[in-house]
C-alpha cells in the first residue's frame, strides 16, 4: 500500500538513564510501515521510548532515527510529520472538539483555511458529528477518545504515536476504536505505532509486535508469529453426574481431565480450582478435548481462545520464574489508567 | 516521503451514489494533505494569538468573556469621563495625568492579571495540554515565549485602550499638543513597565500550580499585600526632608509600586505627600536593575519549569 520499504522507526542501541532507573537499555529495533504494537507491563520504557522518539528527551547514548530524521537534532521536523496520542486526559473542558482540533491543527503548522477543512475531515473520520460543537467537558469517555485520536490526525502524519488509546473504553467502544486504527492504516496510508499491556486486543489489530521488558527488547517480529506460539485454549467442566463414578472416583473432575488431556500429549496446566489452560497446538487440540471430556460424562461448561497477557506471553519466553505476573497484571491495569508509567519517564 | 498522498484512497463510491444535491452526506474516503506546513515560528505566532485571545475570553464561552470585559470597562469608562468633563468645563489641561491615571486604576489592572494569567498557564497544566503542544513543532522555549508574550501584550492593550480615550479627547478638546503627546508616551511607557514587571511574576506563580483558584488567589494576594506594605511603609513614614527617602525603598518589594516610583522619578511626575518615586539617582538605577531582575528571573523561571513537563 505505502510503496515505502524503509523503517519508519530505527534505534541503535538506544539508552535512557534516570538518576535511580535505567529506562531504556541498549534498544535497538525497526520498525516497518504498517500498524505496530509497542507491547510491555507498566514501567517498560514504552512511554520514555514515546517521548524520545518524538525528540522531547534526549537519549543518554544511543541513536535513533522516525521517518528517515535524527532524533537527536531533528525533534522538530519529526514533530511536524508525526501525530501523537496521549494515555491521559489532555482536553480543555470548556472548548469544543472543533475548536480544539483546529487550534492543534495550527499548532502543527497548517494554515487556518486548511486548518479548518482538515479538523472538519477528520473529525468525521473518527466519527464524531454534531456533538463536534459541544464543550468536550460533556463527552463520553469513547467520544474523548476520538477527539484524542483526531488531533493526532488531522495534520496528515505519516506515523502516529497511539500510547494506550483503548484505556477506559468498555469492549464495545474498544473494538471500535481498534477497528478506527486499522483504518488508520489501511485507509488513511498512516503508519501506526500503538502501545499497550494487552496482548489480545493486538494481535486483531497488528502486523507486528515489539516487545519490550524492563528497557530490553525481548522480541519483534510478526503478529502470527507470537500467536502461533502462544495460542491457549481455557477449559472448565461440569462436577461429575451423581450416578457416574468412574474409576478415579473421588478426584476432581478438573484433575481427571487434566491426567487424560496429559495422557494425550496435550500441554496442559490448571489455573485456580476450575479452569484448565490447555496449549493449542492445532485443530484437533479441539477434538482430544471433545473425546476426554465426554469420555468422562462430563459437560463442558467453557472452551474458549484466551486473551493473552504479556504477562504469559513473558513466562513463555523465559522461565525465570514470573508466573505470578498474571494476577499482578490486573492491578497495573487499574493503575495505569493514573498514567502511573510516566513516572519513571518524567 | 516522496509519494503523492492524495490518491491514497479516493472512495470511488460517491462518485456513481448520487448527485450533491439530495443532501445526502458521501462518505468520500481519506484525504490526505499536501500543502504547506509552515512550522515552528508560525505555530508559535498561533499560540501567541489564540492565548492572547484567549485572555479576553475570545474562542471560549461566553462566561469567561465577562470578567475581561467588565475590567476593560472599568479601566476605560473613567478615562472617558474624565475626557468629557474636562471639555464640557472647557480645561485647558486634564486632570489627571496619564502615568498617573494607570496608578490610579492599578487594582483593577492587577485583578485581569490575577485572573487571566491562570488562564494561560494553569488551565494548561491542569488539563494537560502541555504534552500535547510539546508533541507539536514548537519547543518549550517557544512555548514560554508564545505564552508569555500573550500575557504581556493583553495587559498593555487593558492599558493603552485608557490611554488612548484620554490623549484623544485631549486633542479633540483643543488642549495642548506637544504637552499631550510627551505625556501621553510617559504614559505608554509607564503602561509596558506595567505590562512587563508584574505580568512575568504573576506568570510564574500561575505556572506553579495547575489549580486556577489558588493561582488567582496567590498572584492577587501577592501583588496586593506588597502594595499595600509599601504604601503603609511610606504613609507612616515622616514626610520630612529625610525620612521620607528612607521609606520609598519599600516599593521595592511591590511590582506594581516599583514601576510607578520608577516612572515618576524619570519622568518628573507626581505631585503631594504620597507621591512615590525612586530616590535620586542611586534609586533610579537600582529601582531599573530590580525590575529588569524580576523580568529575566521570571522568565529564566518559566523555561526551568517547562523543562520538566
Amino acid at each position: 500500500m505505502v510503496g515505502v520499504s524503509t523503517a519508519v522507526i530505527k534505534t541503535d542501541g538506544l539508552t535512557k538513564r534516570f538518576p535511580r532507573v535505567t529506562a531504556l537499555d541498549q534498544l535497538t529495533v525497526e520498525v516497518r510501515p504498517g500498524v505496530v504494537g509497542l507491547v510491555g507491563s507498566n514501567g517498560a520504557g514504552k512511554s520514555t521510548l514515546i517521548k524520545i522518539l518524538l525528540g522531547l528527551a534526549p537519549a543518554t547514548s544511543g541513536r535513533g532515527e522516525v521517518l528517515g530524521l535524527d532524533i537527536a537534532t531533528r525533534g522538530s521536523e519529526i514533530r511536524e510529520r508525526v501525530g501523537y496520542m496521549p494515555e491521559h486526559d489532555c482536553l480543555p473542558p470548556d472548548v469544543s472538539a472543533t475548536e480544539f482540533v483546529v487550534h492543534m491543527a495550527r499548532m502543527a503548522g497548517l494554515p487556518a483555511t486548511a486548518a479548518r477543512e482538515r479538523t472538519a475531515d477528520t473529525l468525521r473520520h473518527v466519527g464524531l458529528y454534531e456533538e463536534r460543537y459541544r464543550p468536550m467537558g460533556g463527552y463520553s469517555t469513547g467520544m474523548k477518545q476520538r477527539v484524542k485520536l483526531a488531533q493526532a490526525l488531522v495534520h496528515d502524519p505519516k506515523l502516529v504515536l497511539l500510547d494506550e488509546p483503548t484505556n477506559g473504553l468498555d469492549p464495545a467502544g474498544r473494538d471500535e476504536m481498534l477497528g478506527l486504527i486499522r483504518r488508520v492504516h489501511t485507509d488513511f496510508g498512516i503508519s501506526v505505532l500503538v502501545t499497550t499491556h494487552l496482548l489480545g486486543e493486538l494481535e486483531r489489530t497488528c502486523d507486528h509486535l515489539v516487545v519490550i521488558d524492563g528497557g530490553k527488547l525481548l522480541r519483534s517480529s510478526s503478529t502470527a508469529s507470537f500467536t502461533e506460539a502462544t495460542a491457549v485454549l481455557a477449559v472448565e467442566v461440569t462436577d461429575f453426574p451423581e450416578d457416574h463414578f468412574p474409576e478415579d472416583h473421588g478426584r476432581a473432575p478438573g484433575e481427571a481431565v487434566r491426567e487424560r488431556l496429559a495422557a494425550a500429549g496435550v500441554e496442559v496446566q490448571p489455573e485456580g480450582t476450575h479452569l484448565l489452560l490447555v496449549r493449542l497446538a492445532d485443530e484437533s487440540t479441539y477434538d482430544t478435548i471433545r473425546d476426554t471430556v465426554a469420555g468422562l460424562g462430563l459437560g463442558l461448561v467453557r472452551l474458549e481462545q484466551r486473551r493473552h497477557r504479556v504477562a504469559e506471553l513473558f513466562t513463555g519466553e523465559r522461565d525465570s520464574g514470573r508466573n505470578d505476573q498474571d494476577g499482578g497484571d490486573d492491578q497495573d491495569d487499574q493503575s495505569s489508567r493514573g498514567g502511573s508509567d510516566d513516572g519513571a519517564a518524567s | 516521503m516522496a509519494q503523492p498522498p492524495d490518491t491514497r484512497s479516493a472512495d470511488t463510491r460517491s462518485a456513481d451514489t448520487g448527485s450533491a444535491d439530495t443532501g445526502v452526506i458521501h462518505d468520500i474516503g481519506y484525504r490526505g494533505y499536501s500543502g504547506p506546513r509552515l512550522g515552528r515560528g508560525y505555530a508559535t505566532r498561533s499560540l501567541f494569538t489564540q492565548s492572547l485571545r484567549a485572555a479576553y475570553g475570545l474562542g471560549r464561552s461566553g462566561k469567561s468573556k465577562v470578567l475581561p470585559m467588565l475590567v476593560l470597562a472599568v479601566v476605560t469608562v473613567p478615562a472617558a469621563i474624565v475626557v468629557a468633563v474636562a471639555i464640557t468645563m472647557k480645561r485647558d489641561q486634564l486632570p489627571v495625568e496619564y502615568a498617573g491615571y494607570l496608578a490610579s486604576v492599578n487594582l483593577v489592572i492587577a485583578v485581569f492579571l490575577a485572573s487571566q494569567a491562570p488562564v494561560l498557564l494553569s488551565r494548561d497544566l491542569r488539563y494537560q495540554t502541555v504534552p500535547l503542544y510539546f508533541s507539536r513543532p514548537i519547543t518549550r522555549t517557544d512555548y514560554v515565549r508564545a505564552k508569555f508574550a500573550a500575557m504581556v501584550c493583553a495587559q498593555l492593550l487593558l492599558m493603552a485602550a485608557p490611554l488612548l480615550v484620554l490623549y484623544l479627547g485631549a486633542l479633540l478638546g483643543g488642549m495642548d499638543f506637544s504637552y499631550n503627546t510627551g505625556h501621553f508616551l510617559y504614559g505608554l511607557v509607564a503602561a509596558v513597565l506595567y505590562a512587563l514587571v508584574p505580568t512575568s511574576v504573576a506568570l510564574v506563580i500561575a505556572a506553579a500550580t495547575p489549580r486556577r483558584g489558588f493561582g488567582v488567589a496567590a498572584i492577587m494576594g501577592y501583588l496586593a499585600v506588597s502594595a499595600a506594605v509599601a504604601a503603609v511603609a511610606v504613609g507612616i513614614s515622616d514626610p520630612g526632608t529625610t525620612g521620607s527617602d528612607a521609606a520609598q525603598w519599600t516599593s521595592l518589594i511591590s511590582p506594581t509600586e516599583l514601576v510607578e516610583s520608577l516612572v515618576n522619578e524619570v519622568f518628573d511626575l507626581g505631585v503631594g505627600l504620597d507621591r512615590r518615586y525612586a530616590p535620586g539617582g542611586l534609586g533610579i538605577a537600582v529601582f531599573a536593575l530590580v525590575a529588569l531582575a524580576l523580568v529575566v528571573g521570571s522568565y529564566r523561571l518559566l523555561l526551568t519549569r517547562y523543562k520538566k513537563v
